[in-house]
């Protein structure tokens, strides 16, 4: 089923009239990155790369360099990537185009991080790829639980058990999550994973 | 007209009740015995005296308390009122209409002194008087939409036009059917009414948008939306739905026509002059089962509107847990006679 809320993703298409190209991906998505950027001759060595995931440090951020990719970043996780994305955002220029591809959690923290620096949404290119875990907030506590496979999860913060909304905030890059048992204390549906 | 503001709760004890005026007053939502989605908007005009229609910003008995509970809800989640940035215009727009709109219509109770920017207004319901410079934010207690919209009943959004669509990029939300203005924030019309079912499908969501869009000032329009509360809860918002669900469990056929409560929502839409945004106001009007009884066509009539309500609709509008005991409850007072057309009584 279609979620209205949730953004419609395709496949990576290199923007040929940007003079520079900031790709955001994760393991999942760093093959979609890749094959972007080999459509064009020249856009590789006009691209910051940030790649994100245990050991992409060795292993993608590699196949980028060889790629001719001007700068190569690493991080090993999206929290701790993101503290370098702000900066890569904060210095970009006119002319800049961002892309970025893998979970849909990785998607929501870039976008939501860009519209900071205003740029829209829409305008960020985005393809998702690997899991369909979603990020959920927590509608009563704020608080973001990470990698939600199930129609019901424990809010990692408050321990509110959450049904998760088929609704989704780019500003927020999270789907919503709202009491599961409000009108009948410590009485849920069954568990099931549906987000895999 | 001088009005009576009534001293009650909207939660706790749960002092709120109609006056037999606020009932006859009451806007019954249905003008026919079956309901689905649609896109029912009419021009935003003066309608018949007395009633909620007779001034663009309907004030009523309930002002003062629910005022008083705005401010409740605001001092334990200030996230309810929430403005981006670029809105700060459409916000000084918005205290022009109300306090215009209110000043007009309610001499008695609100009055507006303007000298180019130099504005002074006096709340005597709710004790303010206030002089500010129009367009200075600095010069509120609060910014412009919050420092209003804490003085007028129904919330409000502002929505703001660009690239085709509608979004809404600030907003007052505190007597909501369960949806949040925090998380909705910055959406635009279609992402806004994602949750909503059935409506996508039959189009209704792309005919409003443009429709809105087209939207001129001075020519507002209003529409109709309704559900069920199962109490004369305003905040019943998914922030604090793990505190207030329950009360949907506690609906039996001894204390339905008391509790169960028709929930109205009066929405208008305005083009502002300046920002060129569109308000959205949502007003809230409660009714128990027994207001709604006491005027017999109100009684057949929703009682034929319950009974058939598409089940996704009642699973949406949570009335499931209580739908059929509010049917039962109802049916005695459906003689099976016609109804008239129309909203208003017999």
């Amino acid at each position: 089923m279609s979620i209205k809320s949730r953004p419609r993703y395709s496949e990576l298409e290199l923007d040929i009239k940007s003079k520079r190209h900031i790709v955001v991906c994760d393991k999942n998505g760093a093959a979609a990155a890749q094959r972007m950027l080999r459509t064009s001759n020249v856009a590789a060595a006009n691209t910051t790369v940030l790649v994100i995931g245990p050991g992409a440090d060795k292993e993608e951020a590699g196949a980028f360099e060889s790629m001719g990719c001007d700068v190569v970043m690493a991080s090993p996780t999206i929290e701790a990537a993101m503290f370098r994305l702000d900066q890569v955002f904060a210095k970009a220029t006119m002319g800049t185009r961002i892309y970025v591809a893998g979970i849909e959690g990785l998607i929501g923290q870039t976008v939501a991080l860009a519209q900071r620096y205003g740029v829209k949404p829409m305008s960020v290119r985005q393809q998702h790829c690997g899991s369909l875990k979603r990020r959920v907030q927590c509608v009563h506590c704020k608080g973001v639980t990470e990698d939600v496979t199930t129609q019901i999860v424990t809010c990692a913060h408050c321990g509110v058990p959450l049904f998760v909304r088929d609704h989704f905030s780019r500003r927020l890059g999270a789907f919503m999550g709202v009491s599961a048992d409000a009108e009948e204390a410590g009485v849920l549906p069954p568990i099931e994973e549906v987000f895999r | 007209m001088v009005l009576a503001f009534k001293r009650e709760t909207f939660r706790d004890d749960y002092t709120f009740r109609n006056s037999p005026e606020a009932v006859r007053r009451f806007p019954f939502p249905f003008d026919a015995d079956t309901y689905m989605y649609s896109v029912n908007i009419e021009p935003h005009v003066a309608g018949r005296k007395g009633s909620v229609f007779e001034h663009p910003i309907d004030i009523d008995e309930h002002y003062v308390s629910e005022m008083r509970d705005r401010a409740l809800v605001l001092k334990n989640d200030p996230l309810r009122c929430q403005t981006l940035p670029h809105m700060d215009l459409a916000g000084w727009d918005l205290v022009e209409l109300l306090m215009v709109s209110m000043s007009e219509a309610y001499p008695e109770h609100f009055l507006l002194e303007r000298n180019g920017n130099d504005w002074h207004w006096v709340n005597r319901p709710l004790g303010i008087d206030d002089r500010f410079t129009f367009g200075v934010t600095s010069t509120l207690p609060y910014g412009p939409m919050e420092y209003i919209t804490r003085q007028c009943q129904g919330d409000f959004c502002l929505l703001d036009q660009r690239d085709g669509n509608l979004w809404v990029d600030a907003g007052m939300v505190t007597t909501q059917a369960d949806w949040s203005m925090d998380f909705d924030l910055g959406m635009n019309f279609f992402e806004w009414h994602a949750p909503v079912p059935l409506a996508h499908e039959k189009g209704v969501f792309e005919r409003a948008l443009k429709f809105l869009m087209q939207l001129r000032q001075g020519h507002p329009v209003r529409r109709f939306n309704w559900t069920m509360s199962s109490t004369p809860r305003l905040d019943t918002s998914p922030e604090n739905y793990h505190k207030w669900g329950y009360e949907r469990a506690l609906i039996t056929p001894e204390n339905v026509s008391e509790r169960l409560h028709l929930r109205v929502e009066l929405q208008a839409l305005w083009r502002l002059p300046r920002s060129n945004a569109v308000v959205f106001s949502i007003r809230c009007y409660l009714a128990s089962m027994n207001d709604i009884v006491s005027v017999p066509k109100w009684g057949r009539r929703l009682h034929r509107v319950l009974r058939d309500v598409h089940p996704a609709l009642a699973e949406y509008k949570g009335l499931t847990r209580y739908r059929q005991t509010a049917v039962d409850f109802l049916s005695k007072y459906d003689d099976g006679q016609e109804t008239s057309p129309g909203i208003w009584p017999d």
